[in-house]
């Protein structure tokens, strides 16, 4: 529990890098001391821009080397487009960490699916880091992870890494195709049908829009994997992080405080309904 | 002698058929290879047959004058390709290439319909596996076409 979740704590930029012609890896460090963020899998921080405004972003970094602390964002609005502009030594506020985070204790012994869609593969880095490093702890490790171009790849040089490992079968796609690419056309759902796991000793997680959410959840359930073994993250408009403002009200729930990670079954009532 | 039976039987597409079925669908089904840039069709050739890809990767393509080939999907293991043998005209309205060596167990089409035609279980059979393919694709275009991964409005 957070003593004062929110006063943000200033941070400074460490390092910027362009993933993608639109998104971007932040590097942080709290000044003045050689603490690392301790987080777990999943959850976010909220990051202010001094003068802009604060969002909620993923930690996309390792929990086990927490520091840096690091994040992957897509400039989509005023915020993330001020956020790519900052440089090395500029400063940030950091709130957090807040949610809930992907249950990675509970999948030991399990085969682990790890879906993701666009920038939807950054909040699920971290379970990656956490699954390799304890590698043996678990059963097959699948990464399936489609996007819209080969342009909008993220973390490039970590999925050549990890598709050339033994010991985990790491697939992509893309939705449209380019000249130079070589690579699988076609939505990350097809990738379930061809992917090595057993469907009755899985976890899936999965992240990414919720529209790739819903018909990922559908195919997984076509490949046998209950969706009470299906995990996937929110996001909703959150604002204070801690369930007072009620900005990211879902159904009974706060994304903030009770997500952004839900187990599918809990809210398949909710999933999908346009009024919530 | 080891017939195609048994590939037939580990297909994904004929999971849990009926023995007797398959021992009927054997007589339609040969075994194929194509090396990396082989065509298996173009668009508007005669759809005689379907593939049940063991091995390899075909992408499926359209040609856009101006534009070139585009590939609209890559198939793999598991994977079928094609349904225009079921549908009249009988014509592909794709070329299929493929992306490196590739195995498969063609079935010809004309030969399942005939057998459809004279078994209507088979052919109902058959429907339910090619329509779950279908809705398959369809949902699979639908979120392609809905470029979910780009920006909102």
């Amino acid at each position: 529990m957070l003593v004062q979740p929110m006063l943000p704590v200033p941070y400074v930029v460490d390092k910027v890098r362009q993933e993608t012609h639109d998104t971007f890896t932040l590097e942080l460090n709290q000044p003045g001391t050689k603490a690392g963020f301790s987080f777990l899998p999943g959850q976010f921080n909220m990051l202010y821009v001094f003068g802009v405004g604060e969002v909620p972003i993923s930690i996309s970094g390792d929990p086990l080397a927490p520091r840096p602390l690091v994040h992957t964002t897509r400039a989509v609005g005023t915020v993330t487009a001020a956020m790519r502009k900052l440089k090395r030594g500029d400063m940030l506020g950091v709130r957090g960490p807040f949610g809930t985070h992907w249950p990675i204790e509970q999948a030991t012994g399990d085969d682990i699916i790890l879906v993701a869609g666009g920038i939807g593969l950054a909040p699920l880095r971290p379970v990656l880091y956490h699954v390799l490093a304890h590698r043996s702890s678990y059963g097959k490790v699948v990464l399936l992870y489609g996007t819209r171009s080969p342009a909008d790849i993220l973390f490039q040089k970590e999925l050549e890494v990890w598709r050339g490992r033994f010991d985990i079968e790491a697939l992509v796609t893309v939705d449209r195709s380019s000249d130079h690419w070589r690579g699988n056309v076609g939505v990350v759902t097809n990738l379930i049908r061809r992917a090595g796991f057993d469907p009755h000793h899985s976890t899936a997680f999965v992240c990414g829009p919720e529209v790739m959410m819903h018909f990922t959840v559908l195919e997984l359930g076509r490949r046998g994997v209950p969706d009470n073994r299906v995990f996937v993250s929110m996001e909703r408009n959150m604002k204070c992080a801690v369930g007072f403002c009620g900005h990211c009200q879902y159904g009974p729930t706060f994304i903030c405080k009770d997500g952004p990670v839900f187990r599918f079954d809990h809210i398949r009532w909710l999933f999908g309904k346009r009024e919530v | 002698m080891e017939t195609l039976e048994r590939y037939l039987a580990e297909h994904a597409f004929f999971q849990d058929i009926e023995p007797a079925y398959l021992k009927i669908l054997v007589g339609c089904a040969s075994n194929v290879k194509f090396q990396p840039g082989e065509f298996l069709f173009h668009c508007a050739e005669e759809a005689n047959s379907f593939y049940l890809i063991r091995h390899g990767r075909i992408s499926v393509e359209l040609f856009a004058p101006n534009r070139g080939a585009v590939t609209i999907q890559t198939l793999g293991p598991g994977d079928l390709l094609g349904w225009s043998w079921l549908i009249p005209p009988y014509r592909w309205h794709y070329d299929a290439k493929a992306l490196e060596l590739t195995r498969a167990i063609a079935l010809d089409g004309k030969c399942l319909r005939n057998k459809c035609e004279s078994d209507h279980s088979l052919g109902y059979d058959l429907m339910k596996r090619v329509s779950y393919i279908l809705n398959q694709r369809l949902e699979a275009t639908s979120l392609q076409l809905l470029d979910v991964y780009g920006y909102g409005k």
